[in-house]
């Protein structure tokens, strides 16, 4: 009975969720998380080169 | 090493674990935290990596793992959180854009991290019942029940009665009514 509300009410919900997702993929990615993964591949040719 | 290092696309899911991680922990300092331990155990682990299966639901496994052995340990689980925010959420729903979507966060914030969890990795980040089942360690049955609790929850903590979206077409309805009753006389 209340099937068809429920339906309005889930994808207002789920609206306003991509809507927080997005906002935050927006802001792109901090340079940190670019320094990391550099971090973690220099350390492997260190590591490699050592071997 | 192959020639397709999976590593190379761990770069691409970072936006989506970063805001899965915000939405979890509603704290982007702890989130970014998360999300760069993330980074390092799948760095490391990424022979356990099967090549071929969902990169991002393996990501997403560990991401959320990280959070809940932190939280284990941390022990900062927040104390009446619902009981703050039940309070200072309004009656009434604003129509207004910024508004809602204030009153959203809330609401969502609101929400038991189980909750909140299985709502965002269903209705948010696009996976299947199965595989949020599968990354949580439940059954498919509790992630339903979870989801569908929290969009109860928010309904109710935004006060969105089961009638509210028939209220504008109400309004638009009556303006048509009462336009074409004045066209008639």
């Amino acid at each position: 009975m209340h099937s068809g509300q429920n339906k309005e009410r889930e994808r207002f919900i789920d609206e306003n969720l991509r809507r927080v997702y997005e906002e935050t993929v927006d802001e792109g990615i901090p340079d940190k998380f670019a320094e990391l993964l550099n971090k973690l591949k220099e350390q492997e040719k260190e590591n490699g080169a050592s071997k | 090493m192959s020639a397709q290092d999976p590593r190379d696309q761990l770069v691409e899911h970072l936006p989506a674990m970063r805001a899965f991680a915000i939405s979890l922990t509603r704290n982007g300092a702890i989130a970014d935290d998360m999300v760069q331990d993330t980074l390092v155990k799948a760095w490391t682990n990424i022979d356990k990596f099967e090549v071929g299966t969902n990169m991002r639901a393996w990501l997403f496994t560990i991401l959320r793992n990280t959070y809940y052995s932190s939280r284990r340990k941390a022990n900062r689980e927040v104390a009446d959180v619902d009981g703050i925010f039940t309070e200072s959420l309004a009656e009434k729903p604003a129509h207004d854009g910024h508004m809602q979507m204030t009153d959203f966060r809330k609401a969502l914030s609101a929400l038991k991290d189980e909750q909140r969890e299985a709502l965002l990795l269903v209705g948010a980040s696009g996976f299947s019942y199965e595989e949020a089942a599968d990354m949580c360690g439940v059954a498919v049955g509790t992630i339903k029940s979870r989801t569908n609790r929290a969009r109860a929850r928010i309904a109710e903590l935004m006060g969105l009665r089961d009638d509210e979206t028939l209220e504008m077409t109400d309004d638009a309805t009556m303006s048509v009514i009462s336009s074409s009753k004045v066209s008639s006389f």
